[in-house]
Parts: structure tokens; sequence; C-alpha cells
């Protein structure tokens, strides 16, 4: 083969590669042009400002109503309580393996914590609705053991693995330079930890944590089986909520194709996306800043 | 904190607020252990030989899951060989070529946020895209697609990574040699990196074996009596299957057998393939490149 073709071929490859590199990209907006093709005519039956703060979710009474606002704050409330528990949790976890383990137990309990972000989701709704739900009504008497803070609970579940590695990541960055020198003048392992190790590990965490909420606001199986299914605005911590994953798998199978009900879920659907868009670039900026201070 | 000055109090601190770290750790080991102790105690009764390999009987109270291991497996097997030879071109492209152009920063901060997709969004992407304008219908070729794109991160992630762990004077030499660039990547550098993209390879799926929210409107069906003989015929899948029995099935009582054997063995399917993938990738830490 002469010289020319081989140069050629080169060219050739690095087009094909160049294109299914694109791909994901190329996905990325089709699932953007979609969402909103499906979902923007609902505006054309609701203003925008009902949909967005409208407190009724009727979509299928007559007239229907289709105010997601209730739907949101479940969302939301849902997040927050996960994040409640999991932030700490996961930062703890991280910040144990990286200080305090010996290297032999870091092997194996690493490993696990992985294995606990490979639970299928449906699983972990599983668990919540026959171990949990039953659980928390017979011990804090509330009226449905299907409510916000069993979801949270176990979204908060699904999310500490996340959390963790990330965070783990951040910590194990550190370089043992800061920690020997805080060390040699006479700080605690604990002081160096707390003051030296966390704060310079503070934007991947940050990214960590950002994370961690982007995978709770998103995570479907688990609110549509253990959040109860309520569309109102929950008033306690042992409410049942509608979040917008929820309402979207479980009422989609009912809607008809391209009706106004069909639209107002893809409208969903495009709200949680541009929600977990937003926690993603904000992860992305921060990681992206951290890598510029360590440069 | 004045209060704690003196050196014995800073060290009783010290022991106790690193008692509760560990304390977290065991919380997180707990929730693991706790939740497979309690799908082995309460699935391995269900699971016979006829579970395994019958099909639902008797109006989805009874019989087996035969059908829905057959479908999953078809559905994870599927959205991987289309996932992964674009994955592993992807992450050629953007280790070995692209380095930090602009075109390959725009493709990272598209796979970023690909990976940040919910689940539910993909499912919704899938039945407007695949499954109503292409008129694919709801099928196992819909399920396959909707479940490669949503692996896509998740196996580029992993298979640049392994082509990052390759030393650089391996491909050094290989240009050294005389080696073009293509040659180079195909004969060296590939099979060096193929163990670690195996990895990611099994991750992605799990990932797709354990996925509902994505193949509800696109592939899953509670109950085909049809075998799957094409690409286009709807399948069952065990993580559909046991959603379904478990929320709105007309038996919720009398299938509970049904719905823990149906957990343990999707569990049991997820957790190994994971598990493989994480001692694949201990054994590649400690290879000497």
């Amino acid at each position: 083969m002469t010289v020319l073709s081989h140069a050629r071929k080169e060219v050739l490859i690095r087009r094909i590669l160049a294109g299914a590199a694109g791909c994901s990209l190329l996905f990325l907006a089709l699932i953007m042009v979609f969402l909103f093709m499906e979902g923007l005519p609902v505006f054309s039956i609701v203003g925008v400002k009902d949909f967005f703060l409208g407190f009724a979710w009727y979509p299928t009474s007559d007239p229907p109503e289709f105010g997601i606002f209730p739907l949101i704050v479940g969302s939301v409330a849902v997040t927050a309580v996960s994040s409640a528990i999991a932030i700490p949790l996961g930062v703890m976890t991280a910040a144990w393996l990286t200080e305090i383990a010996p290297k032999t137990v870091r092997r194996i309990v690493k490993p696990v914590i992985e294995l606990l972000a490979a639970l299928p989701s449906v699983v972990v709704g599983f668990f919540g609705m026959v171990i949990m739900a039953p659980a928390l009504q017979n011990w804090l008497h509330a009226d449905t053991g299907l409510n916000l803070f069993n979801a949270g609970l176990m979204l908060a579940f699904m999310s500490v693995p996340t959390i963790c590695s990330i965070a783990e990541d951040a910590l194990h960055a550190v370089p043992v330079s800061l920690r020997e020198a805080s060390l040699a003048l006479g700080a605690t392992r604990w002081e160096t930890t707390v003051r030296v190790v966390v704060p310079a590990a503070f934007s991947g965490i940050g990214t960590a944590c950002m994370l961690g909420m982007s995978r709770s606001i998103g995570e479907t199986m688990v609110v549509l089986m253990v959040a109860g299914g309520a569309g109102i605005v929950p008033h306690s911590l042992f409410d049942p909520v509608r979040p917008m994953p929820a309402a979207i798998a479980a009422e989609m199978a009912e809607a008809s194709f391209r009706g106004e009900h069909y639209h107002a879920l893809f409208a969903i659907g495009m709200v949680l996306f541009l929600f977990t868009l937003a926690f993603n670039i904000v992860a992305g900026q921060i990681a992206e800043k951290n890598r510029q201070a360590l440069d | 904190m004045f209060f704690k000055s003196t050196v014995p109090g800073r060290l009783t601190r010290q022991s106790v607020m690193f008692s509760f770290l560990s304390l977290a750790a065991c919380i997180n080991m707990f929730a693991l252990f706790s939740v497979c102790t309690f799908l082995l105690w309460n699935g391995l009764p269900a699971i016979s030989w006829e579970f395994l390999t019958q099909p639902p009987a008797k109006a989805m109270t009874e019989g087996g899951i035969w059908p829905c291991i057959v479908g999953t497996a078809l559905l994870s097997l599927g959205a991987l060989a289309v996932s992964f030879p674009l994955s592993v071109a992807s992450a050629v492209y953007l280790h070995e070529y692209a380095g930090r152009s602009r075109f390959a920063q725009y493709i990272r901060l598209g796979v970023n946020n690909l990976a940040g997709v919910p689940s539910i969004v993909f499912g919704l992407f899938g039945m407007s895209f695949f499954v109503i304008h292409c008129g694919l219908g709801i099928s196992l070729l819909s399920g396959i697609l909707t479940l490669a794109v949503l692996t896509l991160p998740v196996i580029i992630g992993t298979a640049e990574e392994a082509l990052r762990q390759v030393p650089t004077t391996y491909r050094e030499a290989s240009l050294a040699l005389g080696a073009t660039q293509i040659q180079t990547i195909a004969r060296v550098v590939l099979p060096a990196a193929l163990p670690g993209m195996l990895t990611g390879a099994i991750l992605g799926l799990a990932r797709a074996a354990g996925e509902t929210a994505a193949i509800m409107f696109t592939a899953a069906v509670f109950f085909t009596k049809k075998d799957v003989d094409s690409l286009f015929s709807p399948v069952m899948a065990l993580s559909n299957h046991m959603y379904v029995l478990a929320t709105s099935g007309t038996e919720i009582v009398k299938t509970m057998p049904l719905q823990y054997g149906t957990a343990l063995v999707l569990i049991a399917l997820v957790l190994g393939m994971n598990l493989l993938a994480i001692l694949i990738r201990d054994r590649l830490q400690n290879k000497k490149w």
C-alpha cells in the first residue's frame, strides 16, 4: 500500500470515529427536540403561569386542570429529605475511607458501596413498599407508610454511593504534603481532616452533592412505588406526595396519544430534564473551577 | 475551640468524631446487607426449577418467570451490542485523537449531561422518537435502542479510563517502529485497553438489565402469550414484571412469593454482573504495565 492511501485511510477512519463520538451529542439534542416538540403544545391549553403555579393537578376531570406546582414541590421535597440524609452520610463515609480506614478494610468497603449504587431502583422501591412502609405505620403511627419520608429515605439509599465515591476521589486527591504539614504543626488527625483536607476538597465534595441531588430528583421507580402518589402540597414529613417522575410514569399509559394530558406529561418531562440539566451544569462548573485551581 | 485546647481533650474529640465517621460507613454496609438478606430470606423459598423455566400461569398468580428472563437478557445484550462499539469508537476519538479540542469539549459536555438525564426522560424520548416517530412500535428494538442511548455515557466513561491507563510509551514505541496511528490504535492500544473496556461493558449491561422506567413505554408489556420471535415483538422483562406485580396486580398478596422470587433473580443478576466487573477491575489495578 502506498503512503498516500495510508494517509487517506487515516483521515477516513478519523472521521468515522468523530461521527461515532458525535452520536452522544446528537442523542442529547434529539432528546431535547422531542421533549419540547411534544411538551410545548400544552401551553396552548393552559397559560405558562397556571401550569407552573397552579395548585390543581386533575388531568382526567372535565374540564381537566394542569397545575404542576404540587408535583414540583413533591420532587423538591423528596430531594431535600434524601439530601439531608445522604449528603452527611456519603461525605462522612468518604472521609472515613480516605482518612481512617486501613487499606485492607478499604478494599472491601469501597466495592460494597459501589454495589449499593447498582441496586435496581425497582428493587429498592419494592423494599420500601413491603418493609419500610409497614414499619413506619407501626412505629410512627403515620396515616400511610407510603409517604415523603419513606421516599426520601429510599432515595438516600440510592444517592449515597454517588456522593460517596465522587467525594472520596476529591478527598483522595488532596496532596499528602498538606496533611503532613498540618500534623507537623501539632494538629490531631481529626483537626487535619476537618480544617485542612475537607476545605481543600470542598469543590469536589460540592460536585458530589450536586450529582447526588440530580440522581434523587430524576429517580422514577422509587417515588412511583413509595411516595404515596397524592398530588398535594405536603404539610408534614409523613404526607404522601406525587413527584414529577411518578406522575409521568403512572399516567402516561392512560393518556390518549397527543391529547392534552399527553402533552402535559411531556411538559413535566421537560421541566424535569431542565432541573437535572441545571444540577449537572452547576456540578460541572464546580468541577471545572476545581481543576483550574489545582492546575 | 478554646475549651478543648488540652491535648487529652483534643484526642477525645478526635476519637468521638472518628467513631461517627465509622458509624456512617457501617450504616451503608448495613443497608446493602439488610436489603440482600431480606430478599434472600424471602426470595429463596420461591425459587425452583419450575419458577425459572416456566411461563406465568393462572392469570399471573402462579407459574414462573422464564419469558421475563429471556426478555431482560435480549434487551440488555441487544443494548450492549449497539452501544459498545459506538462507545469504544467515541472513547478512542476523545482520547487518541481529539484531546482538548473544542469539538471534544462539546462531546464531553454532551456525554456528562446525557449521564444525568433521568431514566423516565429516556423513556419519554424512546416513546416519542423510536416508538412513534420511527414507527418501531412497542417492541424489543425500541427498548434496545432506548437502553443503548442510556448506557452510552457509562461505557464511554470506562472505555476512556481504560485508554488512559495504557502507558504513552506503548504508543510511542509503536509509532517509532513506523506504524501509523491507526495501526498503533488497532494493534497496540486497543488490545491493551480491552480488559478495562470489558468492565464498562459489564456495568452497562447491568445498568440496562435493572432499568424499568426507560422500557415501560418502549418495550415491556406485563403479559404476552407469544414468544419473542422478532425484533418487533413486545417483550416481558424482569424489572417491569416486578413493578406491575407489586403495584397493580389484582392479587398483590397472593403473588407475594412471585414478587420476592423475581426480585431475587433480578438482584442476583445485576449484583452478580457488578461483582464480576469489580473483580476484573481489581485484577487490572494490580497489573504492572
